[in-house]
Formats: C-alpha cells, structure tokens, sequence
C-alpha cells in the first residue's frame, strides 16, 4: 500500500499509508493529518488541500487539470510544484511521496 | 425565555410546517422575504428538496420575476463550479435593474474570468495567513473591550452592542478606517444591501444613492493620502497599489468597497448573533462546549452552516443546459440556495440538528465553492473563534430573554434585534 509524508509549514511529519486509489487528501482527512481542510470533500471547489510538490515527484503526477489550475490562482503563495491534494490519487507508483504543507489553508 | 415560550414556539412550527405542506408547489417563491421574517422558510426549501429540487419559481417583486430554484447540496456544488456555463456577470442577486441603473455596483464577486481573477487576486494577500496571525492581539484586544463593557442585570440588544461593534471595529481594522467614524461602516453596509422594492422600510433609491456618494467621497479621500505613500497592509493601500487595480474608475472603486464592507460585515455580524440564539436553542450542546472548550474549533464552520448569512446566490445561465433533469435555457436565472444545500441530509447527515462536535464542520456552503469562495473566510473564522473564547471565559451565563427580530431579506440571512441580559 503507497505510503506519503506529509511535512507541515513548521517541520513536523506526518507518514501515512493508504489503498491505492486514495486521493492525497483522503489520506490526510482520514488519518486527521493537521494541515489539510478539504472543506468541499474533494470536488477541486475550495483550495483548501493546497500542498507543494518537489520536483521530481511534481513531474511523476499527472498534469493539472483546468479547474485546478483555476482553483490554485485562489491560493496564497503559489509555487511551482502548487497542487490540490483532491486532485491526486495515490498509486503504488507513488509509494514514498513526500509533499510539504503551506503555513495555512486559505 | 420560558418553557411555555418553546411550547408556543414547536406549536406555531408544526402549524407552518402543515401549512406550507398543503400549498400547491407551483406557486412555492422562496425568495419571499415573509418566509424569512417568520423563520419558516427551512418548510419550503424542505419541500423543493424532496418534490422539485429545480424549481421553477415565481416572484411578484418586478425586476426578480421567474426564476430557478436550486435546493440540493449536489446541484448547488455543480452550479457552483460550473462558472463557465453559471455566469455571475448578471449580479449575484436576483433582483435585476434596469441597464444603466445606479442601483448596479460593479465588484468581482459579479465577474466573470477573466477580469474576475485579476481583481480577487489583487484583494486575497490582505487575507493571507501572515496578516491573519497580526491581526489576532488587535481582534482579542477589541473583543475583551467590548464584552468588558457589556451590561449586567438588564436586558440589551446583542446585535447592536455586540455583533454590530464587533465586526465594525474588524472592518475599520481591515480598511484602516478612521475609529471615530467607524459606524459609518455598517450605515454604508445596510445602505448597500437594501431595496426598497422588497423592503419597504428601506430607504428611498435616491437616499440609498446619496449615502454611497458620500461612501465613495470618503474612500476616495483616503484613497489619494495612501497613493503616495508607501504601501501598507491595509484594504485601500493594497487597492491603491495593486497593479490590477490602482487604475480603476471611482464607480469599480465603489464596488469592490461595497463588496468588501458587505462581505466582511453583515455576514460576520449575523454569525455573532445566529451562534448564541443556536446555543440557547440547544442547551445540551452548550454543555458540551463548556465542559470542552476545544470544541470552539468545530463551534465555529458549525454556526456559519446553521446561520447560513447569505441565503443564496445567484447565476445566470450563458447557454441552454440542463440541471437534475430541468431544461435551463440561456439567459434564464438561478438561486442556489446555500440556505437549503446546508439543510441537505444527502450531503450532511442530521443537518436539521445544531451540533458543536460534528465531524466534518466545514462541509458547508454557507462560503460557497468555486472561484468566487468567499475570501475573507478565515478571517471571518477567526474573529467567531475569539468570541467565543472570550465569552466562555467571562460569563458563565448569558441569557437570550426574548424572540429575535428578523431582517426582512431572503438574501441576507440576519437579524436586528435579539434581546440577551448576563447576569452579575
């Protein structure tokens, strides 16, 4: 079962392990990883599942979709590697992914 | 008040419970104020639920007319991400004027991308977690002033000493406005929102008009001292900087401010309010937050669900589309109805119930969701969060002592008059 770290804006860890197919922000909802909102449930409608992606992970995942590109113009401090949790489904191909959380959700 | 208070109360319910059951659907209009001067809307939206959930809907107010009603969770939520097909170009009320009418103030909440983007883009930092944590000792400082401050032993209106002066002294905070002229704020607010053609005891256009002149006179002037100067973390500075917005008209001027007092007042005020009738509604969750204050945590999305402080929202369709099985044609107007999406067991499980410690509290959609989420929601978070640390701290009793006083707007969900006392 893919596991993932999440790291929050004051360094703190939080790993997890999920089925596959688990969204990035199930996985922290559902375990009450601190740091995550997901207040629409996963609809790509709030932006409030905001994490960064380093790198090399960034470029394992899919492309962002339009709605998310769209959604994370909402958010404070933007990055390049700015991804919406909802928006990416954990695979065994991604057993290991780490993502850093912001200071808050917006 | 006492216990034959609440059996009065359950009776009359139950009364327009079985009323509103036996009025035929077609002619059900939610947006009639009456239904929410009387607290009985939730019947209504409770039946669209179940027999119409898109409901075509009639109003006799000239300039709302017909209209749809959206009343699910589900369907609001596609509605409400669906910005390409549900244009919020038309206004975000259902009232229409006429083109070129005064009445229509130009604000991003009612734009479309991409001019939408670049103007809530411009307003979002002053919200940042940043400004939010810098903001916190100011926000407890006035909090603890005003209740402080607050009578003991005889009966007052909470919405004016409380809910009113709190989410002014924010707003003056927000804009850097002027404290001594800080209830010029929710004067401006009120001014705002009101329409005469719903409300008769609103003001006349042409003195609703004249107040927002002199809203904007003010502004301006504050606007022309923040220019030159350095920019600063405020409001008008960040709007006078801002390269999307520092060259915009007066009139756009004038409407991103409406939409930041309005956004950022009544709502937040109508939350103080909505949350300490809620509790006293529901006494064995009062017990529950005294003896786990944490639970303020989860309190607080809790009151903004229940209180629901803008009703709805409306959209206006930009092609022919269908929705839960109805034929939207282009052009036509949509309701989605926040107010009864909070309501949807479908969506929440026993929303009909107030509770403290529910365990996703922030699955509502009292924001909304989509591009136009409202920004300040945090913000307006935190000033409840502090409230209600600050009460549960100070008073081991306050007492809601009579009904409240309901506005008379299917819109802004509120209320004028609650009356409270705290003993001492």
């Amino acid at each position: 079962m893919p596991k993932v770290t999440f790291i929050s804006f004051t360094g703190g860890t939080h790993t997890v392990e999920v089925p596959p197919g688990t969204t990035l922000m199930h996985a922290a909802t559902d375990n009450r990883v601190p740091g995550i909102d997901g207040d629409c449930g996963g609809n790509c409608a709030c932006a409030t599942c905001h994490v960064y992606v380093e790198q090399t992970w960034l470029q394992r995942l899919g492309a962002r979709t339009a709605t998310e590109e769209e959604m994370l113009n909402c958010v404070p401090e933007r990055q390049d590697g700015s991804r919406l949790a909802c928006q990416i489904a954990l695979t065994d191909a991604l057993d290991g992914l780490i993502v850093n959380m912001p200071e808050a959700q917006h | 008040m006492n216990a034959m208070d609440t059996i009065q109360s359950a009776d009359m319910h139950a009364a327009a419970r079985a009323r509103i059951a036996a009025l035929p659907i077609e002619g059900l209009n939610p947006a009639d104020p009456q239904w929410f001067v009387d607290d009985t809307e939730g019947y209504v939206f409770e039946r669209l639920r179940r027999e119409d959930p898109v409901h075509r809907s009639h109003s006799p107010v000239p300039g709302i007319d017909s209209y749809w009603s959206v009343t699910r969770y589900k369907d609001i939520m596609q509605v409400d991400t669906s910005h390409g097909i549900y244009s919020s170009e038309e206004g975000i009320t259902l009232m229409d004027f006429p083109p070129g009418d005064e009445q229509k103030l130009p604000m991003f909440i009612a734009m479309d991308p991409p001019k939408h983007d670049a103007q809530r883009m411009a307003v979002s930092p002053i919200v940042a977690p940043a400004n939010l944590n810098n903001w916190q000792g100011l926000i407890r400082e006035r909090t603890v002033k005003v209740l402080d401050s607050l009578p003991r032993n005889e009966t007052f209106n909470w919405v004016d000493l409380v809910s009113i002066e709190l989410t002014t002294y924010m707003l003056a905070t927000l804009f850097d406005f002027p404290l001594e002229d800080r209830r010029l704020l929710p004067h401006w607010s009120d001014m705002i929102t009101s329409n005469k053609l719903t409300n008769p005891d609103a003001p006349d256009p042409q003195v609703r008009m004249a107040e927002l002149r002199k809203m904007l006179e003010y502004f301006t002037r504050l606007w022309n001292e923040r220019v030159n100067a350095p920019p600063r973390t405020d409001l008008i500075s960040m709007l006078a900087h801002g390269p999307a917005t520092r060259n915009m008209g007066p009139i756009e001027f004038m409407g991103n401010l409406a939409l930041l007092i309005v956004g950022g007042n009544d709502t937040t005020r109508n939350s103080m309010t909505g949350g300490l009738l809620a509790l006293h509604h529901h006494p064995q969750e009062m017990t529950k937050l005294r003896s786990n204050p944490a639970l303020i945590d989860s309190l607080v999305p809790e009151i903004i669900r229940w209180q629901t402080p803008l009703a709805y929202m409306r959209r206006t369709a930009l092609a022919d589309t269908q929705l839960a099985g109805k034929q939207i044609k282009k052009g036509d107007k949509l309701a989605m109805w926040y107010l009864s999406g909070n309501r949807d067991e479908a969506a929440i499980p026993s929303p009909d119930r107030f509770i403290v410690d529910r365990e996703r509290p922030r699955q509502h959609l009292s924001f909304g969701f989509g591009i136009h989420r409202c920004v300040g929601n945090r913000l307006a978070e935190l000033q409840l969060k502090i409230l209600w640390e600050e009460l549960l701290r100070r008073f081991e009793v306050i007492e809601v002592v009579g009904e409240p006083k309901r506005v008379r707007s299917s819109f802004v969900r509120g209320f004028s008059h609650l009356p409270v006392r705290i003993p001492g």
